[in-house]
């Protein structure tokens, strides 16, 4: 569109730049709004608009303090689980889409599409099964050789769960990617007698680093923002993710505006983080679920 | 059989060759006899070397877990909406029928007022979701796609922006936006009545006329930069030149994209709605965090109404009953798409 600048009058240019800095503020209002309350005082947030800082009087840290001794034990839980779910999806999601899109025999078309159909299966369509299933299997008793699993069924649960509902996102995610690569070079290895798993350590894999990044990042901010899972997996209240924490932080203290804003900046803040400094990355994964 | 589904699906029947063979059909060649025998060695032979079972390592573990996790669980789903299972005993599994689903469409057709039943209400707003939702969040995003692709600075941070929302979970922009629809101080109420539209305030989450709508904005918010990002990737595949045409023949810029520039981002159109609509019914997250299990006849949805009567009131059958309802309106959207991607070799 590089046509345009030249032959636009300034007026539509002025109107247009209005027009993304109104859809700006739309978008960043409810984000300023609530940073704004989470620094205010219990009263404070009563007194003044929405939108305005805090006061000298107004303005407290209380708030933040507060929120991030009730999330502690959350975060620490979603961590535990989030990391391994995140990277095994992953992991798993390059191994399929490559056995998958570099092999050649009856039923592989078939198998692919299946694996990739499970993005749009609405969770609560297993949701029953699944209770169940974690309820016969108890994870703490299979691992209980693992120390520190004895007392984290349901992070187990969670962790298993996800990572098994990773994988058709992440499988189209590198799919996508191992579709777009030079055939003529991993036909040369493969004439030089290459196996298939050695192509794959040695040319494929290198090749997908990027592409981990996006699968990762994705991954991550899927896992750690679940709800559903979370509230019908884990039973034990030591074992409360993030989520959840936040949720009886909102359900408990209903006033408390303050304390639940900065709460959930907190609960916020490594998928904000990841959206900052890998804005990119995070998009392309986006994208990708929708190819 | 196998062929049918591939034929079904799309699929090249045609590269039959020999090698691929055993692949598939591993337990054929176990006859007795000499011949048979040499046979089935070679074949053996073939197929541990063939591509199939070089291809195992890499999918098979996957291949399992999701077959456990996501199809076998939604058998298992099936299979436990055709019991009468409830409360807090085990399953048994003697006796199967559809007296769940029986139950669910009846009081469906039963309903329409608002005391009716929950049924109805959940259907119909599972719908309503489905489809304002979604076209309300193409509306939007096409703007945003179109306002960031006209050539200007910034455009990074502008797409930044718009797509922001997208990072957060429904539990954090629940939480936001419940203070955003707060009636007293609230940003909403508050920033109408700075603009002198007072007289228009109303209490957003908890006035049955507006929750669902409320709802809907909210979620417009948070998913019209999926859309923007989707029609962008649309508008950079179009070739400059019809731009330049279009100025030449002296079309203003309103009747280019209606006239050319829009009709060619059907594609784009398409993909971005199913993922849109599979977002609305995800939607539970936020509606749980903002309304709890019982959001009222205005704002309830299958997925919270099957929340609700599995881990509520141990509906168990009725529960699943309601997701299997669930997963075939899923299936409804999905299974087209799916299957034109796929003949189109894009999947």
């Amino acid at each position: 569109m590089a046509a345009n600048r030249s032959s636009s009058l300034p007026w539509n240019r002025i109107g247009l730049y209005a027009a993304l800095l109104a859809l700006v503020a739309f978008y960043l209002s409810p984000l300023e709004s609530a940073i704004m309350t989470a620094f205010k005082t219990q009263t404070g947030f009563f007194e003044t608009s929405p939108i305005a800082p805090p006061g000298a009087s107004t303005f407290t840290l209380d708030a933040w303090g507060q929120a991030f001794d009730r999330l502690r034990s959350g975060l620490v839980n979603s961590i535990l689980f989030t990391v391994p779910a995140t990277l095994l999806s992953a992991t798993f999601g390059s191994l399929v889409a490559y056995g998958l899109t570099n092999t050649k025999w009856r039923g592989q078309a078939f198998v692919l599409v299946l694996l990739i159909a499970g993005i749009f299966i609405p969770y609560q369509s297993v949701l029953v099964p699944l209770s169940r299933f974690w309820a016969i299997v108890d994870p703490a008793s299979v691992f209980s050789w693992l120390p520190p699993v004895a007392n984290h069924s349901g992070l187990l649960a969670l962790a298993v769960t996800h990572t098994a509902y990773g994988i058709p996102i992440t499988t189209l995610l590198f799919r996508a990617h191992y579709q777009s690569l030079d055939d003529s070079m991993l036909e040369a290895a493969r004439l030089d007698g290459a196996t298939i798993r050695r192509i794959y350590t040695r040319i494929v894999l290198p090749l997908s680093i990027p592409m981990f990044a996006v699968a990762l990042i994705y991954q991550f901010t899927n896992i750690w923002n679940d709800l559903l899972f979370a509230l019908v997996l884990v039973q034990n209240p030591s074992n409360d993710v993030v989520t959840i924490s936040l949720t009886s932080l909102q359900g408990s203290m209903v006033s408390q505006y303050n304390l639940q804003m900065a709460g959930a900046f907190i609960t916020a803040l490594p998928t904000l983080l990841v959206y900052i400094f890998f804005g990119e990355q995070f998009a392309e994964g986006v994208a990708g679920g929708g190819a | 059989m196998r062929s049918r589904i591939f034929r079904l699906l799309g699929a090249d029947d045609e590269d039959d060759s020999d090698a691929d063979q055993p692949a598939v059909r591993t337990d054929g060649g176990t006859a007795t006899g000499d011949a048979a025998s040499t046979d089935s060695q070679s074949r053996a032979g073939r197929l541990l070397g063939s591509e199939f079972v070089q291809s195992l390592p890499f999918w098979l573990p996957a291949g399992l877990l999701v077959g456990l996790f996501v199809y076998g669980a939604i058998g298992w789903n099936f299979l436990i909406s055709l019991t009468d299972w409830q409360g807090l005993r085990t399953p048994t599994y003697d006796s199967f029928d559809f007296d769940m689903y029986t139950r669910f469409f009846e009081a469906v057709f039963q309903g329409g007022l608002l005391s009716g039943p929950q049924e109805y209400w959940a259907l119909r707003n599972t719908f309503v979701l489905l489809i304002v939702f979604t076209v309300a969040a193409l509306v939007v995003g096409l703007l945003l796609a179109i306002l960031v692709d006209r050539d200007i600075r910034f455009e990074n941070t502008f797409r930044t922006i718009y797509l922001l929302p997208m990072s957060l979970s429904f539990v954090v922009t629940a939480i936001f936006w419940a203070w955003m629809y707060n009636p007293t101080t609230g940003l909403i109420n508050e920033g109408m009545r700075l603009v002198g539209l007072g007289g228009f305030t109303q209490q957003w989450i908890s006035d049955p006329q507006f929750k669902l709508f409320a709802v809907m904005f909210a979620l417009v918010w948070q998913f019209s930069g999926y859309a923007m990002v989707v029609y962008l990737a649309g508008l950079r595949a179009i070739p400059t030149e019809q731009y330049e045409a279009a100025k030449v023949d002296g079309a203003s810029l309103v009747t280019m994209y209606r006239r050319t520039i829009i009709p060619q981002l059907r594609a784009s159109t398409t993909s971005a709605a199913v993922v849109l609509m599979v977002f609305a019914l995800k939607a539970f997250d936020f509606l749980y965090v903002m309304f709890g299990t019982r959001p009222g006849p205005s704002a309830d949805i299958l997925a919270m109404m099957m929340y609700r009567e599995s881990f509520g009131t141990t509906n168990w059958a009725y529960g699943s009953a309601i997701a299997m309802i669930l997963f075939a309106l899923a299936l409804g959207v999905i299974a087209p798409y799916l299957y034109l991607q796929f003949k189109r070799g894009e999947l």
